[in-house]
């Protein structure tokens, strides 16, 4: 079970958060000067690290708001918000 | 005794494929069973079928909803029924029958669709009410005055287990009577490049080993060998747990799973209940999960299985798998020359150990997609002909 550092509630619970995968993946400024190709990687190619990643989290039973934090996935250690 | 060789790496081989559980060790049994090609070694980071084989819930079926995986899955159901004969090995392979419950009018509409989509493609299943719910697996509580009641269930009679390490120790004996290396404790930790780009080998803890081909077979940890050549996956590498109760007397004959309250279960052999839950929604490679995942299976499976609640819990475990968007696996080359992947199974890659070992095989020897794999290419990403599995097939393993 991980402890959480919501930024505006403080460590809560697992339990009260969705996930939302990786951090920092804007929608695209043009979407149609994108090709297939680059479409596919912006619906469906997500970083995969063992180690380092910057997530998205959603406080769905708290505050409501989304932070990023970052954690480590091969010992699951947060490595701040 | 020892079933298999611990072989010394050579310095070269027509192909070698990185991850020596069940997947892996189909791979090579089939490239030299079907296709002579023999010069194969499987190099495994820690022992033989150690990591998903070892933990999950060793679930066989191929009720699967769209075409293409329907194939996949009954080619690899064919297999499994004349599996030990072929390999000579006891696997305890039990067509005991699976059950998915249907819970709610939305369940029985989407399961009586997947049963006449198998009727259309070959696989057998048949819709049961709650009566003959009840019939077939007595200890399913059909009561309508729980949360979420039995409203009928599929059944597809020839699904079923198997025993898990011995799918592997059968595969790894059979390859190696058929001349396959077999490399435990050898971590991959980098390829070999050509100018042009075409991997021609892996760098290992054992050593440096040339090949024609690799096939990286390696389930959660696909992402990370790829990404030592620069391949992005479009995979997810999540948490599954599993667990199982003290031994039991016999109480649970067949299959049971159930997609809307999330656990599945049979009884092995040996008596303790085995039982899966979901996948955590994070992404981690610790090979443990949450408990409140745990908590919210346990749950379920005692308002399915009131009788449950006199069971003790006996360990727990974790597993990593690599989960695509679509639900559906990756299998075929990559953009990479002398690179081939097989991954992606998520939740539910056991069923499909011989006939995904049995496609990666035939695409391998013959440098071209097999027919059942070609659906499950990573350029499905690109052209957006996705396999869209989520929910469709009862996909929670």
């Amino acid at each position: 079970m991980l402890l959480l550092p919501c930024p505006w509630c403080g460590p809560r619970d697992e339990v009260e958060f969705a996930y939302g995968g990786q951090a920092g993946i804007a929608y695209p400024a043009d979407p149609d000067a994108l090709d297939d190709a680059a479409w596919g990687e912006y619906l469906f190619m997500r970083d995969n690290p063992k180690g380092r990643f910057a997530e998205r989290w959603y406080h769905v039973h708290g505050c409501r708001r989304w932070f990023d934090v970052e954690r480590d996935t091969a010992s699951n250690d947060l490595l701040g918000a | 005794m020892r079933y298999w060789r611990a072989a010394e790496p050579k310095r070269s081989y027509d192909v070698v494929v990185v991850g020596g559980g069940g997947h892996g060790l189909a791979t090579a049994y089939y490239l030299a069973r079907n296709h002579h090609v023999t010069d194969v070694c499987v190099v495994e980071k820690g022992w033989l079928g150690g990591g998903n084989t070892a933990r999950n819930t060793t679930i066989i079926r191929s009720n699967y909803l769209w075409d293409e995986s329907a194939a996949i899955y009954e080619h690899s159901l064919k297999l499994w029924e004349t599996l030990e004969d072929d390999l000579g090995f006891d696997l305890s392979f039990s067509q005991r029958g699976v059950l998915n419950l249907a819970h709610d009018l939305q369940d029985v509409r989407a399961s009586r669709r997947r049963v006449n989509a198998n009727a259309l493609n070959g696989v057998d299943a048949e819709w049961l009410t709650p009566a003959e719910v009840a019939r077939f697996c007595p200890i399913v509580n059909v009561s309508p005055a729980v949360r979420y009641p039995v409203l009928g269930a599929t059944l597809q009679r020839r699904g079923g287990i198997a025993r898990h390490d011995r799918v592997a120790w059968g595969f790894a004996t059979a390859a190696d009577r058929l001349g396959v290396d077999i490399v435990e404790h050898a971590e991959v930790t980098g390829f070999a490049r050509a100018p042009g780009g075409r991997v021609t080998g892996v760098h290992t803890t054992r050593g440096t080993i040339a090949a024609g081909g690799v096939a990286l077979v390696a389930a959660g940890h696909t992402s990370v060998l790829a990404a030592m050549v620069g391949l992005r996956l479009p995979l997810q590498s999540h948490p599954l747990q599993a667990l199982v109760s003290v031994l039991l007397e016999p109480v649970l004959g067949c299959v049971v799973m159930s997609n809307a309250v999330h656990v599945y279960v049979s009884q092995a052999d040996k008596g303790e209940l085995v039982m899966g839950a979901g996948i955590d929604a994070h992404n981690s490679y610790t090979q443990r999960g949450s408990f409140h995942v745990i908590e919210q299976q346990m749950a379920a499976a005692l308002e399915l299985f009131p009788v449950f609640a006199h069971a003790k819990l006996l360990r727990t475990w974790g597993g990593i798998v690599d989960v695509c968007p679509d639900a559906s696996p990756i299998i075929g080359p990559t953009p990479i020359e002398g690179l081939y992947l097989n991954c992606g199974w998520g939740t539910g890659g056991f069923k499909a150990t011989p006939g995904s070992g049995w496609v990666l095989a035939e695409t391998i020897a013959k440098g071209a997609p097999s027919a059942l794999a070609a659906p499950f290419a990573l350029e499905r990403f690109t052209s957006g002909a996705l396999i869209d599995e989520h929910g469709a097939a009862a996909v929670a393993h």
